[in-house]
C-alpha cells in the first residue's frame, strides 16, 4: 500500500520503544501522513534493546518503492539494521539506507525533506548534514 | 559433506547448556562495561535454536549452519545476534560452495565476515579476540584440549584491552580490567564444543 506513496519512507530504530515512538510522534507532528513512517524499539522480551526481526517488520511497514531511510541510536541498532536490510534481499535492499545522523533531529529533518518528494539520496544527505564529518 | 544427525543435535544441546549455565555470569560481565543483557540475549537465541533442533538435524550441514545463523540473528538481538549469526551463515554458505571443505579456511573466511559486520579488528576487545586465536589453532590442527585452552585464555586476555567498539568503548580507559562479555561467551562456546567433540564418536 505504501509503495504507492511517492515519498521516501522513514524508519526509527531505538533501544527504547519510548524513544522510538516519541521520535515518530515528533515526525508525524511535522509531516502528518505525508511519508510512510514506522518505528521499533526494545528486545524480544520487551526490555531495552534492538532486534533484527522487529526492524525488518518496521522497514516493511514503512516501505516505499522510492526508498526507505533508517535512523538508529546506539551500536547494536545499526548492526541489527544492516542485518535486516541484508535479509530483505536484492533488489529491495538497495533501496534502504541507514543515515549517519542524530536520531531525533535526523528523522524529523529527513521526513520534512521526504514529504516534499525528495529522492532517497537527497533525504539521506540532508539528514547527514547534521553530523560532524 | 556427510552430516551426522547426532553430531548436530549434540552441538546444539552443548551450546545451549553452556550458555544457560553461564547466562548470569555473562550478564554480570556485560553490566560492568555494557548494557547487561548479553547472557539473556544469548540464552534466548540458543533456546530458539534448541526448539528447532529436530528440523535442523535433518538438514545437510551447510543448510543447518545457515539456518542456525538466521535463527540467532532473529532471536539474540543486541550486536551479538548479527555477529554470531554472520559467523554461522557465512560458514554455511562456504560449506555449500566448497567441493572439499577445508574447515579451517572456511572458519577463517567466516571470521573475516564477522569483522566486517562489526567493523572491528583484533585487539578491539570483542569476540574476534577469541575467534582469531582459535582459528590459528585450527590452522595448526592443534588438539581439541589446546584449542579450548586458547579460547579461554584469549577471553581472559581481553581484560587488559581497551574497548574500541560497542557500548564499552564509551567508557574508554575504564573498560580496561574487565573481560569482554562477547569474548567470554565465544570462549565458553568454543571450549564446550571442543569438550563435546573429544567425547564424540561417529556412529
Amino acid at each position: 500500500m505504501n509503495g504507492k506513496i511517492a515519498n521516501v519512507g522513514i524508519v526509527i530504530v531505538s533501544h527504547s520503544p519510548l524513544v522510538a515512538k516519541g521520535t515518530a510522534d515528533m515526525v508525524r507532528q511535522m509531516v502528518g501522513d505525508g511519508v510512510p513512517l514506522s518505528w521499533c524499539g526494545g528486545n524480544a522480551d520487551g526490555g531495552l534493546g534492538t532486534n533484527t526481526a522487529a526492524i525488518l517488520r518496521a522497514i516493511e511497514a514503512a516501505w516505499s518503492d522510492h526508498g526507505v531511510a533508517v535512523f538508529v541510536d546506539l551500536g547494536g541498532a545499526e548492526t541489527n539494521s544492516e542485518m535486516a536490510i541484508e535479509m530483505l534481499g536484492e533488489p529491495r535492499s538497495a533501496l534502504v539506507a541507514i543515515c549517519n545522523a542524530p536520531l531525533v533531529e535526523g528523522a524529523v529533518i529527513a521526513a520534512a525533506e521526504a514529504s516534499g518528494g525528495a529522492s532517497l539520496a537527497k533525504v539521506v544527505a540532508t539528514a547527514e548534514e547534521l553530523s560532524p564529518s | 559433506m556427510q552430516t551426522d544427525r547426532t553430531l548436530i543435535l549434540g552441538l546444539i544441546d552443548t551450546c545451549r547448556a553452556v550458555i544457560a549455565d553461564h547466562a548470569d555470569h555473562l550478564c554480570e560481565l556485560d553490566r560492568a562495561i555494557g548494557d547487561g543483557d548479553h547472557g539473556t540475549n544469548m540464552r534466548r537465541g540458543c533456546d530458539a535454536v534448541y526448539l528447532d533442533r529436530e528440523r535442523l538435524s535433518a538438514m545437510p550441514l551447510a543448510q543447518a549452519l545457515e539456518t542456525i545463523g538466521r535463527t540467532l540473528v532473529m532471536n539474540v538481538g543486541g550486536a551479538a545476534g548479527p555477529l554470531y549469526g554472520t559467523l554461522l551463515i557465512e560458514m554455511g554458505r562456504r560449506v555449500a560452495q566448497a567441493n572439499e571443505p577445508n574447515f579451517a579456511a572456511i572458519v577463517g573466511e567466516a571470521i573475516d565476515a564477522v569483522a566486517r559486520r562489526g567493523r572491528s579488528r583484533k585487539g578491539d576487545k570483542t569476540l574476534l579476540d577469541v575467534l582469531y586465536p582459535v582459528h590459528t589453532e585450527l590452522v595448526r590442527q592443534s588438539a581439541l584440549i589446546r584449542i579450548a585452552r586458547t579460547a579461554k585464555e584469549s577471553a581472559q586476555s581481553t581484560a587488559g584491552m581497551k574497548a574500541m567498539r560497542g557500548r564499552a568503548s564509551f567508557l574508554g580507559d575504564r573498560s580496561i580490567g574487565h573481560v569482554d562479555p562477547g569474548a567470554s561467551s565465544c570462549a565458553l562456546l568454543a571450549s564446550a564444543i571442543c569438550d563435546y567433540l573429544k567425547e564424540y564418536r561417529p556412529a
